[in-house]
């Protein structure tokens, strides 16, 4: 796979969770993580967007002008897991550990601007990272969580590389099993992709 | 024809649009100032890359070298050249009077979630350090909650990026 996929794989990865985190706008289970999971969302999109920037002219037109079968999204990200709060955080520690492992590679990319990027996201996500762990703690304990993570665990593996899956398994604490492929879309895709995509389809060109 | 310092000493005025009490120059993002055949680079870079304040910062940062008659050209790095160590000592005494904690410093590495709830972090209201993590996030990316035992107020803490 060449850079300019991974960069594609992670822009669409971080626009379409940021979506899915931002659901909890307004309904999370208390104030903070309202705010919380809001902020997370508002910076993933951010990372998107700069991803975008720097693979194409018009960010715009990357983000949302594809076809839905265009986009390199991995399933985790894509699945509706409003209003289950503990899948929810399962999602969030799992896309945290996979996405990290992705950006210390990427950080020692060749190209000055994709590492430069690189290392400010990550700078960015290690406030992603304590709100996970932060949670991973709380719910270390809680059938309802450890079971999310059993289940989701599959689709985090899709996230990465083949040849990071063992270091992901070995940051989770599970054992590696068949992962989720990226390439495939889970059922809930198309309809977030009209979601998604519904102002730019009807008001062609729309600036804002 | 301008000059560098003249540059920036204007840009010292262009407020933070989200933070007013702090210019962009005592915030560490303006990074570079070259005047070049009658035309001023400004090179700046976001504190989060999803601010939502860039446009606004980068249009009044043109507007200001319009002011001073030449023709601005401002470049947006995304890079990872800004921390929170960038903000003047002069910044974070204005932060720290409009009541907002300044951030601490960077220290070796990356901040950790025991540092944010074991550290020591000031109270801007009145100086107590018996202060507590409320949230890592707050009511902008580059800020999070913590409460006051002290007075009993809740404030808003800069991060330490």
């Amino acid at each position: 796979m060449n850079e300019r996929e991974l960069l594609l794989q992670i822009a669409d990865d971080e626009l379409v969770v940021g979506w899915r985190d931002s659901e909890w706008t307004g309904i999370a289970p208390f104030l903070e993580e309202d705010v919380a999971l809001s902020s997370i969302a508002q910076n993933e999109i951010g990372h998107a967007r700069a991803i975008y920037e720097l693979l194409a002219d018009d960010a715009d037109a990357l983000a949302f002008d594809r076809p839905p079968g265009e986009y390199a999204c991995s399933q985790l990200v894509e699945l509706r897991l409003v209003p289950d709060w503990a899948r929810t955080i399962a999602r969030r520690v799992l896309y945290e550990a996979a996405d990290e492992l992705r950006l210390e590679q990427l950080k020692a990319s060749t190209d000055a601007d994709v590492a430069g990027l690189a290392a400010k996201i990550d700078r960015e996500e290690t406030y992603h990272r304590m709100h996970a762990q932060m949670w991973a703690e709380r719910l270390a304990d809680e059938p309802r969580y450890r079971e999310a993570v059993e289940e989701l665990f599959p689709y985090a593996l899709g996230i990465v590389d083949a040849e990071l899956r063992q270091a992901l398994a070995g940051r989770v604490g599970v054992a590696e099993v068949e992962a989720v492929e990226r390439g495939t879309h889970a059922d809930e895709w198309p309809e977030l992709w009209e979601e998604m995509t519904m102002v730019r389809r009807s008001v062609p060109g729309a600036a804002w | 024809m301008v000059t560098e310092a003249q540059v920036w000493e204007a840009l010292a005025e262009v407020a933070d649009p989200e933070i007013p009490v702090i210019s962009l120059v005592d915030l560490g993002v303006v990074r570079d100032v070259r005047v070049e055949n009658g035309r001023v680079h400004v090179a700046f870079t976001p504190t989060f890359l999803g601010c939502p304040a860039l446009e606004v910062m980068r249009d009044e940062l043109a507007a200001k070298v319009q002011e001073l008659g030449a023709e601005p050209e401002v470049e947006v790095i995304r890079d990872d050249s800004w921390s929170s160590d960038r903000i003047t000592p002069e910044g974070r005494e204005k932060l720290r009077a409009a009541g907002f904690a300044p951030p601490a410093p960077r220290a070796n590495g990356q901040t950790t979630l025991l540092q944010l709830q074991t550290a020591t972090f000031r109270c801007p209201y009145c100086g107590s350090t018996d202060t507590t993590l409320e949230n890592i996030f707050g009511p902008t990316p580059c800020r999070s909650i913590r409460y006051c035992n002290g007075c009993r107020q809740p404030f808003e803490q800069f991060k330490t990026l």
